[in-house]
């Protein structure tokens, strides 16, 4: 009788378990019964603001493999759970969007699903392109149907059981995915709510700038409060502006000249950060850069986070870092760390030398590189490679002492450390 | 009134040309006293800080190891297209890669033109002990070819005297025994390419391992001609199609 019982739940929650986790199919909507007519779907004034919309979004960077053809995908996204290649978004028939309609399209934008139903992975950052307007959505439908189609045959993610088996997203959804368009908070102004609907949605900062728990959800996490980049290794600061926040002491020309060129008075873009301001946010119009001032101005104030205390003697690592500085960072950076306006970023006070982690640090002392190309900065200044030159101790000496000096007083970073990120793959 | 403007101005300038000069000696007595600010010099030389850290400030490499290639005076179509080629993937080497990922076109043109103007004696890199026999067969490979296997002779693209060809086609002589081993290798085991058709994979490939230690190593121990640069534009007939020299995968 017991192990009837027994026999009965277990089938029961396999069945529930069935229901709840099958594929929600359906037949895709084939464009000849799409509502969004064709004559718009042609409108040159549509297609125009697709574009522009898709440079918001930075679609191009996923959707582009390294040498290959613009938004034909085969660029493959390492996540902590596996690969996952960028599928093809021109309207190529057989193996891009050519037989998409307008609803596809939405349902996959604002619900995270493919044409037939199926989780689309949230690499696919639609939890932020959730909160895109329908209308900006078929501008952007109508751009990427005008482009000359590409045939690129999808390839396979090559991700890890449990990951592999796409039913199980519906958990994560549950857990971590609020599908709904941006609504507006009528009690602020227009450009702030224009900016934290660029910043929230197309934009998706969130997606880096934000924590991730260890299934890569944001869920509870403070937004846009930093976050280290899975898989990639860099460390995507804090945005606040306000005390204690990551562009503390940041003024709303510093934003918008770092987003148009790719430089401003307190930072400079590298990393991730250099290929975001490079293909889309230097092309954005100054009233959308000046709107995501608007909104990161009115992020709140972060905890201070008192002064770490090193258990450890730090005179020794400070004075050997010292010494390394003066000869191979003082030069540019000044000895005051104060940089040089319009050429050199400034350390101190840098929220990408003060991060939690040091990865930053690390890695642009170790890899060096330019600013982005951009049209207010055509010929950037760069930084040397260090990796060749400085050993373990020296990288993790100079880290510490610059985030140990002048106003700076983020932890000390060990040799390690350093070792961990030498030999990083680049993205 | 137009004499009035005009000495106006005059007296203007006067004045700026003061008030400048006043500047400027505050300035440099500024910088003689504390210099908190480092001063930078607006040069490209400047700007490219993250090439000369391991090319050399004149591009001479570190002739010593082969390992950071020589730049000075190689052709500056051979140098930017060596940059795309690294931002396109079909080179294949992580630092480069990283570095020039948001160069523009225009920008790779200037710093490859600044490199390809540098003139930097050439100096003697280490020699690998080879016999009589493998340096008469690169001898023979670089001057001949080996018609059997359809190999062509270095000297048809690569110029008379191995200086290279303007502007597309670098010279071979005063490089390093390793680094051209190291590229003929790295064409073999496609870790660098070139648009298609690629000929310079298709002649790697038909080159054994010795006939590559024997190319780079009668190479590398040639003399020097007296003039290093390279050839003037059309002046050689390469033997096969090359998508760099302009030739289109599948045409004639």
């Amino acid at each position: 009788m017991k192990r009837l019982a027994i026999i009965v739940v277990v089938v029961l929650l396999l069945a529930g378990g069935w229901w709840w986790f099958r594929r929600d199919a359906q037949p895709p909507v084939s464009p000849s019964t799409s509502k969004a007519d064709a004559v718009s779907l042609k409108d040159p004034a549509l297609v125009a603001k697709g574009e522009y919309l898709t440079t918001v979004g930075d679609c191009a960077s996923c959707h582009t493999a390294q040498g290959g053809e613009r938004y034909a995908g085969g660029r493959v996204l390492p996540t902590p759970f596996g690969n996952i290649p960028s599928p093809n978004i021109t309207p190529d028939h057989a193996t891009g969007l050519g037989d998409w309609s307008f609803e596809d399209f939405w349902q996959a934008l604002h619900s995270g699903k493919g044409r037939h139903g199926e989780f689309l992975y949230p690499v696919f950052s639609y939890t932020s392109y959730t909160k895109v307007s329908r209308d900006d959505a078929l501008a952007m439908f109508t751009y990427l149907q005008s482009l000359a189609p590409v045939h690129a045959p999808a390839q396979q993610p090559t991700l890890e059981f449990p990951y592999s088996v796409r039913s199980g997203l519906k958990a994560w959804r549950a857990l971590y995915f609020h599908e709904g368009e941006y609504q507006r908070d009528a009690s602020k102004p227009d450009a702030w709510n224009r900016g934290a609907y660029l910043v929230q949605g197309l934009g998706h900062c969130n997606e880096c700038h934000a924590p991730r728990d260890s299934l890569g959800g944001q869920e509870g996490k403070a937004s846009l409060a930093g976050g280290q980049i899975p898989a990639q290794n860099w460390y995507a600061p804090d945005l606040s502006m306000q005390a204690n926040g990551g562009l503390a002491g940041w003024s709303e020309q510093d934003i918008v000249d770092l987003l148009k060129t790719g430089q401003s008075a307190r930072g400079t873009a590298f990393g991730p950060m250099a290929d975001v301001v490079a293909q889309s946010t230097q092309h954005l119009h100054d009233d959308d850069l000046r709107a995501i001032a608007t909104y990161l101005q009115s992020l709140p104030p972060r905890p201070a986070t008192k002064p770490e205390e090193s258990l450890l003697d730090t005179h020794a690592i400070m004075a050997q870092g010292a010494k390394v500085y003066e000869q191979r960072c003082a030069d540019c950076h000044g000895k005051d760390g104060n940089g040089v306006a319009g050429v050199y970023p400034p350390l101190n006070g840098n929220s990408s030398v003060n991060e939690p982690t040091a990865i930053n640090a690390m890695r642009v002392v170790l890899l060096g590189g330019f600013a982005p190309v951009t049209q207010g900065n055509p010929r950037p200044y760069s930084m040397p490679p260090f990796a060749q030159q400085l050993s373990d101790a020296d990288v993790a000496a100079v880290v510490t002492y610059i985030r140990r000096s002048w106003t700076n007083s983020a932890s000390v970073v060990m040799e390690r450390d350093v070792s961990k990120y030498r030999h990083t793959p680049i993205d | 009134m137009k004499t009035l403007s005009a000495k106006w101005s005059q007296a203007g300038r006067a004045w700026g040309a003061c008030l400048a000069l006043i500047l400027m000696t505050h300035a440099g007595l500024g910088r003689a006293q504390d210099a908190p600010h480092p001063v930078i010099p607006d040069t490209l030389q400047q700007r490219i800080a993250a090439c000369t850290a391991c090319h050399g400030a004149h591009g001479e490499g570190t002739p010593e190891s082969g390992f950071f290639p020589r730049l000075a005076g190689k052709p500056a179509g051979y140098l930017a297209r060596q940059l795309k080629d690294f931002q396109l993937g079909l080179r294949k080497y992580g630092p480069m890669e990283y570095t020039v990922r948001q160069l523009s076109p225009e920008y790779m043109h200037e710093i490859a033109e600044y490199f390809a103007a540098q003139e930097v004696p050439y100096s003697p890199s280490p020699l690998p002990r080879v016999t009589a026999q493998t340096q008469a067969r690169g001898e023979t490979l670089v001057m001949h070819g080996d018609p059997s296997r359809q190999i062509p002779a270095c000297q048809s693209c690569h110029g008379s005297q191995l200086t290279g060809v303007q502007p597309d086609i670098p010279g071979l002589v005063g490089l390093p025994y390793d680094y051209l081993s190291s590229q003929l290798g790295s064409w073999r085991t496609k870790t660098r390419a070139m648009a298609a058709p690629d000929c310079m994979a298709e002649i790697a490939n038909r080159l054994s391992d010795s006939d590559i230690t024997a190319v780079s190593a009668w190479l590398a121990s040639r003399e020097l001609p007296a003039d290093m640069h390279a050839q003037a534009p059309g002046t050689v007939t390469p033997p096969l199609r090359c998508g760099v020299l302009g030739d289109k995968e599948g045409g004639v």
